[in-house]
């Protein structure tokens, strides 16, 4: 089990690192996007309750929407986190553990096609997982702000998942098989999520201005551009210390 | 880089290597999903903002 003990190793130090790098920079370009959503979201008449007076005309105009996506109603049911630290902390925890998952994933998928060697291919590895895990999901999936209307959660989640799965399967054919046929159908597995396209909600109003939409989209997509390209290149140089130093990592390490 | 002393657990066989990495992946994506994906109200709140920073299909 050496190999695996490298790989969730390398895979911690990285996720770690990016992990905390990502929570820096969703301190001031997302969570305030969020925060100031949510005043919005609040202002609409107690957090989209349907027992809200007759008079809410936002409610009576897209009823479909509202029945499709039974939005942020969790204020009043079960556990949250107190907004200020306590919310910080548990996005931090959740940036670290999905750092590290993302990291397990590349390390384990790079290995298989010879492992990345430093962190300039470190950089081309981040630029393939953005593409798979933000780029194509967010095409038919843009980011979304609290209080935006949604497609059932379970459709968008296996139409999120198949797409990158596809996405990943696409890139994989094109980079790692030498032959135009493999080419075209590594194409055509990017291009079908799209023409098959995402769960989108009966309508799309919404109390969010569209500014602040756009606003977060940007933020959300280059923070993520961002995350990858770190992630990548901490792999390249942890993993280069490893094998750089040692012929064989199985002796020299654990 | 596919010489043998450039690779992590070099002396492993490549069924037990192809093994432990599929090992390795699926853990990754089992965390993702969990922190992620999962329906479950506490983990849903707890990780509310990251959701939406990831642009998770959340709610």
């Amino acid at each position: 089990m050496t190999l695996f003990r490298n790989v969730v190793f390398i895979a911690a130090i990285a996720g770690l690192l990016s992990g905390i790098v990502m929570t820096a920079m969703q301190t001031y370009a997302t969570v305030p996007l969020i925060l100031k959503a949510e005043t919005f979201e609040n202002a609409e008449g107690g957090g989209h309750e349907h027992a809200a007076p007759a008079t809410d005309s936002a409610q009576t105009a897209v009823p479909a929407a509202e029945v499709a996506a039974p939005a942020h109603e969790h204020e009043e049911e079960g556990w949250a986190p107190a907004d200020g630290f306590e919310r910080f902390a548990f996005t931090a925890l959740a940036n670290i553990v999905t750092g590290i998952g993302f990291a397990l994933v590349l390390v384990a998928v790079s290995e298989l096609a010879g492992g990345i060697a430093n962190w300039r291919q470190g950089i081309f590895w981040g630029f393939a997982g953005f593409a798979v895990f933000t780029l194509a999901p967010g095409l038919g999936l843009p980011p979304e702000l609290p209080a935006m209307p949604a497609a059932d959660l379970a459709a968008r989640q296996v139409w999120w998942i198949g797409t990158v799965v596809a996405t990943a399967a696409g890139l994989g054919l094109i980079a790692f098989r030498s032959s135009l046929a493999f080419s075209l159908v590594g194409v055509a597995l990017m291009v079908a999520p799209h023409l098959l396209g995402a769960p989108q909600p009966a309508s799309h109003e919404s109390p969010i201005p569209p500014d602040l939409h756009h606003q977060f989209v940007v933020a959300v997509t280059v923070t993520n551009l961002i995350f990858w390209v770190v992630l990548g290149a901490a792999v390249g140089v942890i993993r280069g210390r490893f094998t750089g130093t040692a012929t064989s990592l199985r002796d020299s390490f654990a | 880089m596919n010489t043998v002393s450039s690779s992590l657990g070099a002396s492993a066989g490549s069924v037990a290597r192809s093994m432990q990495l599929a090992m390795a992946g699926l853990l990754g994506l089992f965390v993702i999903g969990f922190v992620g994906f999962s329906h479950m109200e506490v983990v849903h709140n707890a990780g509310h903002d990251y959701r939406h920073s990831m642009a998770f299909p959340c709610h």
